[in-house]
């Protein structure tokens, strides 16, 4: 998910009767599907629990450029470089509309750039993984791209209007990506050398369980889910939705004729779903406090990129301002 | 299917034909492969979508131009063997090109001087007497066009900013001017290109550069360097500056690590 561990700042649901009259009509709004606008009453905590996730969201994005810019230099046709650009680009712009959106809730853009430059906000934690060949670039399109959008398909109806608009441009681009991911592996899978069938499979071994961690820790584990579902910020449990990718995920992966770095992957036929072995909580909480193997180096490269261009902005601001006083 | 005429003419220029494609295409490829080396290290998120939003046109330019030149060649060769086969000495782009990233002023400097020449020349190009040229050059000259816009505005900007960025930016000129004499230079390549009605005149093309670079520099409070200063030339026939290997090396990587690999 490319927002992940949302704090809501609230373990307990209120219910109609224990809400102020303000409280209650929103609430009452959202029950009936109505969206929340930005001129509209909120409560504080639906607010800041939107610009955490909005925001957590829209870094995603762009901390999602570095892994894929890692192999922009050394796409190996002309096509996927164009391709792989061009995806880049859309995550650019997926980010500046989710930032846009935050921003329609009274936050800042600089001020929430400035809380993931220092630790203090999150995401996505797939991002802190490295990619180190080229299949990874069909891997992070197929799974990656793939587990987002099974999270983000319901957020097009998510209550607040503004976030809700901007997943559906998001939607139909990620899905775009995933079928073009897709179509790399697949192309190194049926009509590449030993070599190519060998990088695919190592992608889908190193890839595998981060993209199902991307859901979120179970639902026993995930205190802050049930007033995010009262608000309709959330609609399906964390496990629901993990369960949904990887009964969707599992006859793609047997079409590539690849496997699963998973022993226990089988097929229920009473349930008509398929079962999964245990995930590595642990690795999940590591790389979320910061423990994974790139969290300190993408940080620093936006870090750096911002810094770096510091004087850049300055110059523009003056310019502008220069101009400006010409004209008055 | 081509008329007898346009064969004709084909045959007699195809070499040289060939060799002006190919530096169309290489300049493409290699300023398109500087800005895929500067994702995710934009001053600004807006410079990011831009940045990447240049590199693709300039990609897409390539492989038309490169697409067209492995037809020519008839050699079993198509766009993305030129592209990621070829060594050092076999790519024609201009040195401009191929210089490092350098800070947001190099960038936008090497892309100004380069986007002022390639604007016009494009422009000259949409009435070659080559019609296939002439479409690449018409969709190209819409993109370059909004390159131009973009370098010329920010070299005013970093020109005429703060001191410092004014600093920077002439810094970044003077280093890049030694390679823009380049750009107007006429060999026998262009000259046979000329003599058949492929490429425009270049007298109008260097007066028309001039003339862009004249009035961005000085509105950008910025000092022109001389054009009888000495200038470093060879791209267009080989003989490149230490920094294209490097680019070259990173980018082929994987066909050349991989030669049997046929599908990517």
């Amino acid at each position: 998910m490319y927002a992940q561990l949302v704090e809501t700042g609230s373990n307990k649901l209120k219910t109609l009767d224990e809400m102020s009259p303000e409280e209650r009509q929103f609430q009452e709004r959202i029950n009936d599907e109505i969206k929340i606008e930005p001129k509209n009453w909120m409560p504080d905590a639906y607010r800041k629990t939107l610009i955490r996730q909005i925001s957590q969201h829209a870094h995603s994005e762009i901390v999602g450029m570095l892994p894929e810019g890692n192999w922009l230099t050394r796409a190996p046709t002309l096509k996927r470089k164009l391709q792989l650009m061009a995806k880049i680009q859309d995550e650019a712009g997926h980010g500046l509309y989710l930032y846009s959106a935050m921003e329609t809730l009274g936050a800042d853009r600089d001020e929430e750039i400035d809380k993931l430059h220092d630790g203090r906000a999150k995401y996505s934690s797939i991002f802190n993984y490295p990619t180190l060949n080229w299949a990874d670039m069909g891997t992070i399109g197929w799974l990656v791209d793939g587990a987002a959008i099974v999270n983000q398909v319901p957020l097009q109806r998510t209550s607040y209007g503004p976030y809700a608009r901007a997943m559906i441009r998001v939607c139909k681009e990620e899905s775009f990506h995933q079928r073009q991911g897709y179509q790399i592996l697949l192309t190194m899978m049926q009509e590449g050398t030993d070599d190519q069938k060998a990088m695919v499979q190592d992608s889908i071994n190193r890839f595998w369980w981060p993209s199902l961690m991307m859901f979120g820790p179970s639902d026993e584990n995930s205190p802050n889910s049930a007033q995010s579902m009262a608000w309709k910020i959330k609609r399906h449990s964390n496990d629901e939705l993990r369960q949904r990718f990887l009964d969707q995920t599992v006859p793609q992966l047997e079409l590539l004729g690849c496997t699963a770095p998973d022993p226990d992957l089988k097929y229920n036929e009473e349930t008509g779903h398929y079962e999964f072995g245990e995930i590595d909580w642990q690795e999940f909480f590591d790389v979320v406090k910061g423990n994974g193997p790139c969290n300190r180096e993408r940080i620093e490269a936006r870090r750096s990129a911002i810094d770096s261009g510091a004087w850049v902005r300055e110059a523009a601001v003056a310019y502008a301002a220069k101009r400006q006083r010409k004209a008055a | 299917m081509q008329n007898p005429a346009q064969k004709n003419v084909a045959q007699k220029t195809q070499a040289p034909l060939t060799d002006y494609l190919l530096r169309l295409g290489d300049s493409a490829l290699v300023l398109g492969q500087r800005h895929a080396q500067l994702c995710g290290k934009a001053p600004a998120l807006e410079e990011e979508l831009a940045l990447m939003n240049v590199g693709l046109d300039l990609f897409g330019q390539a492989r038309n131009w490169l697409g067209y030149a492995a037809e020519l060649m008839n050699d079993n060769v198509d766009a993305d063997h030129l592209a990621f086969r070829r060594d050092a000495q076999d790519f024609r782009n201009l040195l401009i090109t191929e210089q490092p990233n350098g800070d947001f002023a190099d960038i936008m400097g090497r892309q100004f001087l380069f986007d002022a020449w390639h604007v016009h020349l494009l422009d000259g190009l949409t009435h070659s007497s080559d019609p296939r040229i002439a479409e690449v050059a018409a969709k190209s000259l819409k993109e370059a066009t909004y390159h131009l816009r973009r370098s010329s505005e920010w070299v005013i900007r970093l020109g005429d900013g703060t001191e410092e960025s004014h600093t920077r930016m002439q810094r970044a000129l003077d280093n890049l001017w030694q390679f823009t004499g380049e750009l107007l230079q006429v060999d026998e390549i262009d000259q046979a290109m000329i003599e058949t009605g492929i490429a425009p005149d270049p007298e109008a093309i260097a007066a028309r550069w001039k003339a862009t670079v004249e009035e961005v520099l000085e509105e950008a409070t910025l000092e022109r360097p001389s054009y009888d200063a000495w200038m470093y030339t060879g791209g267009k026939v080989g003989h490149h500056t230490e920094h294209l290997g490097f680019l070259l090396a990173e980018m082929q990587y994987l066909p050349r690590a991989y030669p049997d690999a046929t599908a990517w």
